[in-house]
């Protein structure tokens, strides 16, 4: 072939992947709607009257399979209108069938009503085009976007902060609803009690985007001149100013998220010494937490089967210490068991503990189904940690410590016994590590911080019941740390924001938020499997400063080559 | 004379019905390069895993120096001052070439967990002393400047001189080496055969060696051991050991060796 015949054939197929890309957005688009997702978000509005979620799902589908199919230098919005087109086919077939047949006795969900979304209330020979055109439309947007960076720098942060303001419209006016004066004001002219205004998406645009701009051009040549390490701190302080702040002013509901995310956090770190540091595959973490939680119970409950009634702050480190024996009787079945057996016999620990409470044998002691009631919230002096918001500082301080321990723990001696351990266990061995000791102290330090987390969820329920100590947590905290990334503190804290927090947020949604729980993962690991944030190899030989020295010692490798 | 630092005494394995080692016995004087050989699946790399106890011996006994060491877990052994490396490379892939280093220096570390949490004086120092330490053996395996690396992430070369340096961590008074030069080249092998003796010159150590290519068993060892199926067929200086015709028979089939004898 020529070289004018392979750039052909180069067009081509650059074609057909653009219209493929369409299609798998479509296809997704169209389940959708089969599975009544979308009609189901079609109910709810990001803008009053405008535009419903729904729309906006559809648009967004088809605006980023437009992004995806402008990736090659030419013809790049013809490309990314042609993806939105395909983008929208699915579904504007979906439109025509159901005119003809009806389709609800095969799928329940294909109801008229979803007609009326997919048409517009327009004929359905008009409509069809006319939601393929909305699809171009889309696709040349999403490409253009791509294509054209200063386009996107000033679209996007309003259109961004649109959606975020029409999505979360509950929880953002749950948040203000506090406030009365040029807030409440601010807060009455962008929403009503149903959503966002038209005049208040507008607003928002408009302030965001030149915010945006004004900030963007300020800061865009400094925030460049600076060194990562320097730019990480002021986002790693923004993140923590907001952290701190945002549930003292948000209000108890955000701040009942924040604690669950903490305690997430904390039993994260945890599992995190166990499995992403040493390896130890656990699926029977939860029966620290548990321990953690019955024994400050036991400890302090003003319940008739209470042992006593210490006061929560000498109950906590008890309850961390009995969650540590625990952890150590725990390993010692499994010291010899490698890998998934790992995995499968650590399940069985965990439920082991869990049928224990339930059982008539540990009912007297334990309470059995009922749990143990009426355990007292910590006191600090005459102040009493019973607001949501006072509990989640507890929590965050807990964490914090947690997360510092964990850092000296994971460059130190045993960290390292622990990695070698986790990348082969014969050679560590080999090298003089002794293996009952770090693997008794990895599943005795990891269940110490799920013990810390089971004890602060004792009193933020001031009641345990076997039910709240299911597998699903353990599955949850391990899914956690793979999202986050395997071994990376940070990447705990924003695992457990994104799987956790997150879904808090959606409930609205109700049962649908665990399809969208469940498509993140498969996503994120498909597109990245080493986790949302990484570990870093940690820079020991050169420190900031002698790299100069270092290349000079490189200099002379292998100093007696002969 | 110098004395006996290993003895390998009887020593047989048996995974079930299959007999991998019976009756082996040889001595590594201290001080010496001793080589063990023998065809693809003679038993040599068992002999290594008996001696270090990552597989405990069926039969026979192993000492080193005043100690009888087979029974014992291989973390001791490793305490006691032997270590090794391995034939397909065995290192720890995910972490840093420097930390691998580290690793091997776990038996010479005293701090403690609680002391890396309080981050005492203590562990600051011993970390420290750590750290030079290491700078100085990457140093010497030739990977200074290449420590921050993913240890996966080096080249094969590398890999092997810095598996080296990770059983040197651990200071051992024998170093058992699985085919150091495997997958090399003349060249390459010719660097590693000096290394080698670089390694013995400054540690003052004793290597016990499982080698294929014959020019580096030759050149180098003291001492070599024969082993076959299992079994020793001939132990002496390289030169004795190159003549021994149940050598050559087991390299080279009984035909070639009937040729050899009389030459």
């Amino acid at each position: 072939m020529t070289a004018v015949e392979h750039g052909r054939a180069g067009a081509a197929l650059a074609w057909r992947r653009a219209a493929l890309v369409g299609l798998g957005f479509g296809a997704g688009a169209l389940h959708l709607a089969a599975v009544g997702v979308l009609l189901m978000l079609h109910q709810r509005w990001i803008v009053i009257d405008t535009l419903s979620l729904g729309q906006a799902t559809v648009l967004l589908l088809a605006g980023g399979a437009g992004a995806m199919a402008a990736r090659d230098a030419d013809a790049r919005l013809a490309r990314g209108a042609l993806a939105g087109l395909c983008a929208t086919l699915p579904l504007a077939l979906l439109s025509l069938a159901m005119d003809a047949v009806t389709l609800q006795p095969i799928f329940i969900v294909l109801t008229p009503d979803l007609q009326a979304m997919l048409t517009l209330g327009m004929p359905p020979l008009l409509a069809a085009p006319a939601l393929l055109l909305v699809g171009v439309a889309a696709g040349l947007l999403g490409a253009a976007l791509r294509a054209i960076p200063a386009l996107s720098r000033a679209l996007l942060p309003g259109a961004i902060a649109v959606l975020i303001a029409g999505v979360f419209q509950e929880l953002i006016q749950l948040m203000l609803q506090q406030y009365e004066g040029p807030v409440g004001e601010a807060r009455d002219f962008v929403y009503t009690w149903e959503g966002l205004t038209q005049q208040g998406a507008v607003t928002v645009f408009v302030v965001v985007t030149l915010i945006a701009q004004l900030a963007g051009r300020a800061a865009r040549g400094r925030v460049a001149a600076m060194e990562p390490a320097r730019r990480r701190q002021i986002w790693a302080g923004i993140a923590l100013a907001a952290i701190v702040i945002l549930p003292a002013a948000a209000g108890s509901y955000i701040g009942q998220v924040l604690m669950l995310v903490g305690l997430y956090i904390l039993m994260g770190i945890g599992l995190n010494l166990e499995v992403g540091l040493a390896g130890l595959l656990d699926l029977g973490f939860v029966a620290f937490f548990a321990v953690g939680a019955y024994s400050t119970a036991l400890l302090t409950a003003d319940a008739p089967n209470a042992l006593m009634h210490l006061s929560y702050w000498a109950a906590m480190p008890i309850s961390v210490l009995l969650a540590v024996c625990v952890g150590v009787l725990f390993g010692l079945p499994v010291l010899g068991v490698r890998g998934d057996y790992l995995a499968v016999a650590t399940m069985g620990l965990g439920e082991i503990v869990r049928v224990i409470v339930l059982s008539d044998f540990g009912a007297p002691l334990l309470g059995g189904a009922q749990g143990v009631l009426h355990i007292p919230k910590p006191q600090i002096g005459s102040y009493t940690l019973s607001s949501p918001v006072a509990l989640f500082y507890l929590t965050l301080v807990a964490a914090a410590i947690a997360a510092f321990i964990a850092w000296r723990l994971e460059n130190s001696r045993l960290g390292r016994a622990w990695m070698a351990l986790r990348d082969d266990e014969d050679v560590a061995q080999a090298l003089g590590i002794n293996l009952v000791r770090s693997k008794l102290l990895a599943y005795g330090l990891g269940a110490a911080f799920a013990g810390l987390a089971g004890s602060i969820f004792a009193t933020m329920l001031s009641s345990v019941y076997p039910s709240s100590f299911q597998l699903l947590i353990s599955i949850n905290v391990l899914a956690l740390i793979i999202v986050g990334g395997m071994g990376s503190l940070p990447g705990v804290v924003l695992g457990s924001v994104v799987l956790i927090g997150l879904p808090e947020l959606l409930r609205e949604f109700g049962e649908y938020r665990y399809l969208f729980y469940g498509a993140v993962l498969v996503v994120m690991m498909r597109l990245r499997p080493e986790g949302l944030w990484p570990s870093d190899v940690r820079q020991r030989e050169l420190h900031a400063g002698d790299e100069t020295a270092a290349l000079d010692a490189g200099a002379d490798l292998l100093p007696a080559r002969e | 004379m110098a004395k006996t630092l290993l003895s390998v005494c009887n020593v047989g394995m048996r995974f079930g019905g299959l007999v991998a080692l019976s009756d082996v016995s040889f001595d590594v004087q201290e001080g010496s390069i001793h080589s063990v050989i023998g065809p693809n699946g003679a038993g040599k790399t068992t002999v290594f895993n008996c001696i270090t106890q990552n597989l405990r011996p069926s039969s026979g006994e192993v000492w080193f120096g005043d100690e009888r060491i087979d029974g014992l877990k291989p973390d001791r052994v490793a305490a006691l001052g032997i270590s090794r490396t391995y034939q397909n490379i065995r290192l720890f892939r995910n972490i840093s070439a420097i930390e691998n280093l580290l690793v091997g220096m776990h038996l010479h570390l005293r701090s403690s967990w609680w002391g890396a949490v309080l981050n005492t004086p203590f562990t600051r120092a011993d970390e420290r002393a750590a750290h030079e330490q290491a700078l100085e053996l990457l140093q010497f395996v030739g990977l200074r400047g290449r420590g921050d690396m993913l240890a996966r992430n080096l080249a094969y070369g590398e890999q092997r001189r810095l598996e080296i340096g990770r059983a040197l961590a651990t200071r051992p008074r024998l170093l058992l080496l699985d085919e150091p030069t495997a997958g090399m080249n003349p060249r390459e092998t010719s660097e590693m055969m000096a290394f080698v003796e670089r390694v013995r010159a400054r540690y003052a150590i004793t290597l016990l060696l499982i080698e294929h290519q014959m020019r580096v068993v030759m050149s180098m060892s003291d001492r070599v051991t024969v082993l076959d199926h299992g079994t020793k067929i001939a132990e002496g200086k390289p030169a004795e050991v190159q003549r021994d015709p149940a050598v050559i028979a087991a390299y080279l089939g009984t035909a070639a060796a009937a040729h050899a004898v009389p030459a």
